[in-house]
């Protein structure tokens, strides 16, 4: 496939790169509170720093590392891996969406400018690329400057939330356990379709409910994303 | 206190999740133009997201009672306002903290 819409042929430069990174300064302060948010729920729920921080540096995926965080343990059961790693994919399954979009722009270029763009892509920083892309702009560095800047915004935000947020003696008194159902309740608002579409999100809250009560772990979690899945592929268009 | 850096199988978690999530960055970029999805399959993809959000917030709200229930309710309203997701978020974490501390 090679069909670069109507824009300019993509190019790849130095200068892309420290422009991307000047782009991604409007997005910086939310990174860096949300990384904050993640180190301090982290260190709450007992990681160490070390473990916060490498996975917030090698994840870059602050929903799936809420809901990891969630469920991690000590020690940890080998089992509970694949289980992690399942739901991590289903959490970040909105990304083939997200980098396929980029192909239009991106097409023809060699991989090892496209995929290191790739690797560290989230949401803000595709959302100024594509921006970008509108105005007229064609330089993929861009995109690889904002998302490396954002990356270190990231994980400087993890770092001292959870410095800070281990020294917190009660937790619960500053809202540390509330930080993770209130995000997500909010990043619920932007993907709202109409009550048709919500239904599935209804029948999975609800089996998850009725799970939580009945499976051990957070198998509750599965159960209600997959009967979620299932109404939507049973409603008629 | 002495407690371990990291255990090995920790560090294994990790590095699989991370490996996960770039299959997701990657294998988009390359699956455009290799596949197609038929309407059913994709009104399933859709729905993942909400299902999933929904189903880890539901146990946990009902877990923690008021504070994360009135919070959530508050911050989902804010966003529905203004479009702000960090100011719905620290408004609502606020209005958790504040019920929690009017003994509910």
């Amino acid at each position: 496939m090679n069909d670069n819409e109507a824009g300019a042929p993509p190019f790849w430069s130095g200068a892309g790169f420290k422009l991307g990174v000047r782009q991604a300064v409007v997005a910086m302060p939310v990174m860096a509170l949300f990384g904050f948010a993640f180190g301090a729920f982290a260190a709450h729920k007992g990681l160490t720093f070390v473990e916060a921080s490498l996975m917030t540096a090698l994840m870059f995926a602050g929903a799936s590392q809420f809901v990891a965080t969630e469920i991690w343990s000590h020690p940890m059961p080998v089992a509970a891996i694949l289980a992690l790693c399942i739901v991590t994919g289903i959490i970040n399954m909105r990304y083939l969406l997200i980098t396929g979009s980029l192909r239009p722009w991106l097409d023809g270029l060699p991989a090892r400018q496209i995929y290191p763009a790739m690797a560290v892509l989230t949401e803000p920083g595709w959302l100024i690329g594509l921006r970008y892309r509108a105005e007229g702009g064609a330089d993929a560095g861009t995109l690889a400057g904002s998302g490396v800047a954002l990356w270190i915004v990231w994980i400087a935000g993890t770092m001292t939330g959870h410095l800070i947020g281990s020294l917190v003696a009660d937790p619960q008194r500053y809202g540390l356990d509330l930080i993770m159902p209130v995000f997500f309740t909010v990043i619920l608002v932007p993907l709202w379709r109409g009550a048709r579409r919500a239904v599935p999100w209804a029948v999975a809250g609800a089996s998850a409910l009725v799970a939580a009560r009945w499976l051990p772990g957070s198998w509750y979690l599965m159960v209600g994303s997959v009967a979620g899945a299932i109404v939507a592929g049973l409603q008629d268009d | 206190m002495i407690e371990p850096l990291i255990e090995p199988i920790g560090a294994l978690a990790i590095v699989a999740m991370a490996l996960t999530v770039f299959l997701m960055r990657a294998g988009g970029f390359w699956l455009m133009g290799h596949v197609t999805v038929t309407p059913r399959v994709r009104r399933m993809l859709e729905a993942l997201p909400g299902s999933i959000l929904a189903a880890i917030v539901l146990p946990v709200v009902a877990k923690i009672g008021p504070p994360a229930a009135i919070g959530a309710v508050a911050a989902a309203g804010l966003m529905i306002l203004f479009r702000n997701e960090l100011a719905a978020v620290v408004a609502g974490v606020l209005v958790g903290v504040a019920v929690r501390a009017a003994g509910m």
